[in-house]
């Protein structure tokens, strides 16, 4: 692939990339999240087009406008989120879409016993007479798989396929990777663990904000230079931070579990503080648990916890408005999906939590002066980038709708301060501001809670950072920049010390 | 942009009319009589339009509150029947206290009818699509039992209840014509819930939780309550209706009292973007079209079947049209 670039709205997906992939080799495409390596594999796929750049397959410039080209081109993928059909046989999920209605008819049999066949020539055991919905998810995982070669795959696609299995089952998938690579096939293995680029494959690109850093030869490289190329990032600025004495605890957490909306853990007893004037960073790769522990401290989700208390009394099942009283302010991670209204004004989206409250509510009627009144104030003082206190949240930027969901929750006077990923996908010069609001709360006697996958905003601003992994605390250091890379080995799952 | 829905669905009415061998140019004139030629016709037209608006007044807040209510027919017959009990029951007392109170028990019948459907979507997550529909099944089957059954007048052998009492007549205000209280009870309501749902804090909550459930949580607002209370008001406006039928017009119940009053005023609602106060305007415009094809019906021995099609395929219009506004909007900006 070469120079590809895919642009996003908001954001640049890939940024001139290149990668090339040799035939019979197991390449690993390894990043953080958001750092492009899905959405340039999507673009190989067929699933979204790119705005430049071209793709050169075994000698020939090829054009992929959808995945049927791309699996014509014998290229297959097995998403992070499985893409069959429960109610279905094996070999029904694998014929899907892909015959008219009479061939199906009469050719269920054949493909099964091909299935069959191939199943047991990769050494997958698949039986291709079982209904999806009673397999594991490993089991599923090789179904894809299957599918993928029974389309004549010959370079597979896998999207961070060891996300969804326990350990056992990963060691069995990276054994059979192998065997396939040996039977000829050709694999490019997205993920962000570094143990897995050393065991598996034999060459490995980094992508870091939507560009290569390096490509390498596994046997030449360690996985502490991996973690070096995956998170060391051009600094976009400093801030001056001047230390503080923590004060007494507001936030005491001891083995917190959360379950995540499947009902699986995602967080397996956790615990820590957070001091008055101290601000304690997460670290982690998204999707190790921090969503399911932010809504649990949120109040948002059910939890189950030895101890819990905030300012010192306990909290337990108590609702979020309950929770705001005892002084606890969340800025969420996903501003669209639960920060703003987007149809809403600004004014409007500053009442959300206290529109029921004096003085946005009198009598029960909306104070629209006061409102006003106070949405021009904040819109003034936090820089609100607008054309008045009426335009709609879904016209700003994405830096300005923060910046509303920051004004509205700083307004709250926190006494402990729950941020979740604050400047994701916002533009440099609002991200400088909100993260100077950040330690303004701090050296206001705030205790704050600080959850982000960017490392270099957690070592900016964080006093102590734990690293979250699998929904486990798995180390704790201070915010001290030589530190960085043995929290980017934590962060991959590497448990040892460097 | 309702405009355009309308004249959409005329037109194409018109090829429907002449495919079955009447002419539009003909028909539509007497359409437009049917509801606009006098004093009379426009006050049948506003009989007709009052349930209407205040059941899509009722269906607007539960649409701005994220709910897929499809019940107000069901509601209507709650409200109907409860309005018709109290008002056989209860006739000997005064107008002053017979009036509020039929009008009381129906709008509170409706809330409760239109609450069980709200519950079971709140503890059980069951589909308010699904459970309001079967609701409008069970109220209206269960009406056709009541006047076959237990309520049955007695001597006469029709499906219907006995007179209520003439102190629960709504009172007439424009002799000689039909017209009742019962239309400036429903502008009032159609007000009312406009102010509720853009002026007050309760109808802020609604609105959150309508466009945005997930952030509306977050912010510490009672989802299910909402849910709740918009399910009870919206039930309340179409119970309002049913009773309000019964005491204004036909001063009896039934079996298919409504003719389809909580269907046709979805698209009421929807027409207007789920504005309460503009039901009013949407709600008369419904009631036109009913009154005029009536007319139409009469005079040019329009089958009823074929006046049905029309008022469908205006409704139909008015839904495509709104659901895609934003595409034929962009349709018209980019020629």
């Amino acid at each position: 692939m070469e120079d590809i670039v895919k642009t996003f709205p908001d954001t640049i997906a890939n940024d001139g990339i290149t990668i090339e992939v040799r035939s019979g080799e197991v390449h690993c495409l390894l990043g953080e999240n958001g750092a492009g390596k899905t959405v340039l594999m999507s673009v190989l796929f067929g699933l979204y087009r790119p705005d430049s750049g071209r793709i050169i397959y075994k000698g020939e410039s090829i054009q992929i406008n959808s995945p049927k080209d791309a699996i014509k081109n014998r290229i297959g993928m097995v998403h992070q989120h499985f893409m069959l059909v429960p109610t279905l046989t094996v070999t029904q999920n694998v014929m899907l879409g892909q015959y008219a209605y009479t061939k199906i008819l009469n050719n269920t049999d054949k493909v099964a016993e091909r299935l069959r066949e191939m199943s047991q020539q990769f050494g997958l055991d698949i039986d291709p007479c079982a209904l999806i919905s009673e397999l594991s998810v490993g089991e599923q995982q090789r179904v894809e798989i299957l599918k993928a070669l029974y389309h004549g795959a010959d370079l597979l696609i896998l999207d961070e396929p060891t996300a969804v299995l326990t350990p056992q089952e990963t060691t069995h998938l990276l054994g059979f990777l192998r065997q396939l690579v040996d039977n000829g096939l050709t694999i490019i293995f997205i993920t962000h663990k570094l143990e897995e680029v050393m065991q598996v494959s034999d060459r490995v690109t980094v992508l870091r904000d939507g560009k290569v850093v390096a490509t390498v030869d596994t046997v030449d490289t360690d996985p502490r230079e991996l973690a070096r190329f995956m998170v060391g990032r051009d600094v976009l600025m400093e801030l001056t931070r001047e230390a503080t004495q923590p004060g007494p605890v507001v936030l005491s957490v001891k083995g917190l579990c959360v379950n995540d909306e499947r009902g699986l853990p995602a967080v397996k007893g956790v615990s820590f503080d957070v001091r008055e004037k101290e601000i304690v960073g997460i670290a982690g790769v998204s999707g190790n648990g921090q969503t399911e522990l932010a809504l649990a401290l949120a109040g948002l989700t059910e939890c189950t916890f030895d101890e819990l208390a905030l300012g010192g009394r306990p909290v337990m099942n108590v609702s979020p408005r309950k929770l705001f009283e005892t002084g606890l302010v969340h800025i969420p991670e996903d501003r669209h999906k639960m920060g703003v209204v987007l149809p809403f004004t600004i004014a409007e989206n500053i009442i959300l939590e206290d529109y029921h409250c004096q003085p946005n509510s009198h009598h029960g009627f909306l104070n629209k002066r006061y409102i006003s009144q106070h949405a021009v104030m904040l819109v003034e003082k936090f820089d609100i980038r607008a054309s008045g206190i009426n335009e709609e949240l879904e016209h700003l930027s994405g830096g300005n709708q923060q910046k509303v969901v920051m004004a509205r929750e700083l307004d709250r006077k926190p006494r402990f301060l729950l941020v979740n990923q604050p400047t994701r996908g916002i533009d440099i010069g609002a991200t400088e501001y909100i993260r100077q609001q950040i330690l303004l709360q701090r050296d206001k006697n705030c205790a704050i809670l600080l959850i982000s996958t960017d490392l270099e905003e957690i070592f900016m601003l964080s006093d102590r950072i734990l690293v979250i992994y699998e929904g486990q605390i798995i180390g704790e250091v201070p915010a001290d920049r030589k530190l960085i890379e043995q929290v980017g080995l934590w962060m991959a799952g590497q448990r040892s010390t460097v | 942009m309702p405009v355009i829905a309308i004249v959409v669905a005329l037109l194409v009415s018109a090829v429907v009319l002449l495919v079955a061998g009447y002419d539009p140019l003909e028909a539509y004139p007497i359409m437009w009589k049917g509801a606009f030629s006098d004093q009379r016709t426009f006050s049948e037209v506003l009989l007709k339009a009052t349930p209407l608006i205040l059941l899509g007044a009722g269906l607007s807040l539960t649409f701005r509150c994220g709910i897929v209510n499809l019940g107000a027919e069901g509601q209507f017959y709650a409200g109907s029947v409860v309005a018709t009990l109290i008002g056989i029951n209860f006739a000997n007392l005064p107008s002053y206290l017979l009036i509020p109170l039929v009008l009381l028990g129906g709008a509170l019948s409706g809330a409760l009818w239109a609450m069980l459907a709200g519950y079971l979507k709140v503890r059980f997550n069951a589909s308010e699509v699904v459970t309001t529909i079967m609701l409008n099944y069970v109220a209206i089957i269960f009406t056709g039992y009541l006047v076959t059954g237990p309520m049955q007048e007695s001597k006469v052998g029709f499906p219907q209840t006995a007179q209520i009492g003439e102190a629960a007549w709504l009172p007439r205000f424009l002799p000689p014509t039909r017209l009742h209280i019962g239309f400036l009870i429903a502008l009032l309501v159609a007000l009312l819930i406009y102010i509720l749902l853009f002026k007050t804090s309760t109808g802020y909550g609604i609105r959150a939780v309508g466009i945005n459930a997930e952030a509306a949580r977050y912010a510490g607002i009672n989802v299910r309550r909402n849910i709740l209370l918009a399910m009870a008001i919206s039930g309340g406006a179409a119970g309002l209706g049913g009773a309000i039928e019964v005491t204004g017009l036909t001063y009896r119940l039934f079996q298919m009292i409504s003719p389809g009053y909580g269907f046709d005023a979805i698209a009421v609602s929807l027409l207007v973007n789920n504005n309460p106060i503009a039901t009013v305007l949407s709600g008369i415009l419904f009631g036109a079209l009913r009154s005029g094809s009536e007319m139409m019906q009469m005079n040019l021995k329009v089958p009823s079947v074929l006046v049905s099609a029309i008022q469908g395929i205006v409704i139909l219009s008015v839904v495509a049209f709104s659901v895609y506004r934003d595409k034929i909007l962009k349709w018209f900006t980019e020629r």
